[in-house]
């Protein structure tokens, strides 16, 4: 996967934010307050700008992962912008220069990705937090690679854990984040950044079957 | 949805325009989100830096001003501000004596004001941060967020400033800082949501005869619902909360706290109320604040702080201040 294909999923990400802005910001104004569609999608506007203006178009994924992260920290504010920017930031340094991405290196970066969200926000899975979709996403992608998946296959497993994870949320109560202030009440809803985790690597899949 | 809005992506802007227009003693960077003292930074005094989501007002921006706040930055509505804001802000406000973070006790706020004090370390700003959490209504630390800053954040801010107006050093100004939230606590009260301008709608229904107990101060629900009922019951549901986890003896400073919505005429009842209940368990209202101070938007109800004095801190407190939203002694 080339730059073209990272670029792409940018854009994916930023039109299926803004589609399930008002979804999003309705699950967070349930167990937290009611911003989190808002603030994504002014966010990923911001990124698209950013990439625009950068000589990204030329440069390498782990640049466009960067720039994202960076823009990220620097627009949304909240927990989301750190989080989510650290996540692409990550992600973009464990690319490197790498022109190419091949699945061994997309799912070295997903983990990294992962490893700095806990990092920063403490997060362990069942808290109840993007990491109950990043965490099994990123475990499905490399058991799928270690069992020789196809591209589409491996990326297949990685949006379906993401969102099998994000479901799971519903029962649990949360225990990091605004939502922990509600207690027992963040039991029976689904957890606002687990299913923008979800959708961000949706789009990835639907991205990148395209686009190879 | 009724505002007084021309557009809800405008709001924090279009505010921050009306602030520097109302308010010469300010200079407010209206694109970065910054407000600080028209004097810019004093030589050699500590600079306080705080900052938050929009919606509370006059929390922090209105804090600005001698005897308290160097430099606030607003983010956008209940969403906390970014890590350039923060760094802007410390910049400028630096005299040489280094800046105190006054961080409210949310994830993003840490968060985006961890970074900001790596970046600001990085070019060589010495940060000391206060992380306030005063909220008796998270119950629970181990399996929370940890406990929500939120009146408290007045009384640091208030407390610290006077401090360093004094000239005190870095560390002695973010000690008093944590000994005021240390000695401070507070539980709130909601009878209506609000609604967030963006978002258009309120952020949670609550019926005609219904309160929302133990709630923070982004529209969130609280920890439970409730029956309405009168304002002695209420006051003495928060203060039995405060007062399971503080003793609220002797003399004590208390905030009765508007959450955007509520008339002052329910706030000074609401505060003979509070008044009563702490002469009650032994405690004297020595120092007291009734009014809007940190704020949910246009949400109905309340909050109660309560901080236990010594005679340095009441003296921090007596010392002036000149800022929008509180000024005496000057």
């Amino acid at each position: 996967m080339d730059a073209e294909v990272f670029r792409a999923w940018i854009v994916s990400v930023t039109e299926v934010i803004e589609a399930n802005r008002d979804h999003l910001t309705q699950l967070d104004a349930a167990i937290g307050d009611a911003d989190h569609g808002i603030n994504l999608a002014r966010g990923f506007t911001a990124v698209l700008g950013a990439l625009d203006a950068a000589p990204a178009k030329s440069g390498t994924p782990g640049a466009i992962l960067t720039l994202t992260g960076n823009t990220l920290i620097s627009k949304v504010g909240g927990a989301s912008g750190p989080l989510y920017g650290t996540a692409f930031r990550r992600a973009g340094k464990s690319l490197g220069d790498a022109a190419d991405v091949d699945l061994p290196a997309l799912s070295a970066a997903l983990d990294a990705a992962l490893a700095g969200v806990q990092q920063l926000g403490a997060a362990r899975e069942g808290d109840k937090t993007m990491v109950d979709a990043l965490a099994p996403a990123t475990r499905a992608f490399s058991e799928a690679i270690a069992e020789g998946a196809s591209a589409d296959d491996a990326l297949e497993s990685l949006a379906e854990a993401a969102e099998a994870g994000a479901v799971a949320t519903i029962p649990l109560q949360a225990l990091k984040g605004r939502a922990s202030y509600l207690g027992p009440r963040s039991v029976g809803h689904e957890d606002p950044g687990a299913v923008s985790t979800a959708l961000i690597l949706g789009a990835l899949r639907d991205v990148a079957r395209v686009r190879r | 949805m009724k505002k007084l809005i021309n557009a809800p992506d405008d709001v924090v802007t279009e505010a921050l325009e009306g602030v520097a227009a109302a308010h010469p003693s300010l200079s407010v960077d209206v694109e970065n989100k910054v407000i600080t003292r028209a004097g810019g930074p004093t030589a050699g005094k500590v600079g306080l830096v705080s900052g938050g989501g929009s919606g509370h007002e006059p929390l922090h921006g209105g804090f600005v001003g001698y005897g308290m706040l160097d430099a606030a930055c607003p983010g956008e509505v209940f969403t906390s501000p970014v890590p350039d804001q923060m760094l802007l802000a410390t910049k400028a406000v630096n005299g040489g004596a280094g800046v105190l973070h006054v961080v409210k006790n949310y994830t993003g706020d840490v968060l985006n004001f961890q970074m900001a004090a790596e970046l600001a370390e990085d070019e060589g700003i010495e940060v000391a941060s206060v992380v306030t959490n005063d909220d008796v209504a998270v119950l629970d630390s181990l399996y929370t967020a940890g406990r929500r800053g939120v009146g408290a954040t007045v009384f640091v801010e208030k407390i610290a400033g006077a401090l360093a107006e004094e000239g005190a050093d870095l560390s002695a100004v973010a000690a008093v800082a944590r000994e005021v939230n240390e000695r401070s606590r507070s539980f709130g009260v909601a009878l209506s949501s609000c609604i967030v301008p963006a978002a258009g709608k309120p952020t949670f229904e609550l019926g005609d005869s219904e309160v929302e107990l133990g709630i923070g101060i982004h529209g969130e629900p609280g920890r439970t619902r409730a029956a309405l009922s009168s304002a002695h019951e209420l006051a003495a549901v928060a203060l039995d909360a405060i007062s399971a986890d503080m003793p609220v003896s002797g003399d004590l400073l208390v905030m009765v706290n508007g959450m955007g919505g509520t008339p002052l005429i329910e706030l000074y009842l609401m505060f003979n109320e509070v008044r009563r209940y702490l002469e009650g368990h032994g405690g004297r209202v020595a120092r007291n604040l009734v009014g809007n101070y940190i704020t949910s938007l246009e949400m109905q109800g309340f909050s109660v702080t309560v901080c236990q004095l010594t005679d340095g801190l009441t003296r921090l407190w007596d010392a002036p201040v000149d800022t929008p939203a509180l000024r005496w002694g000057r």
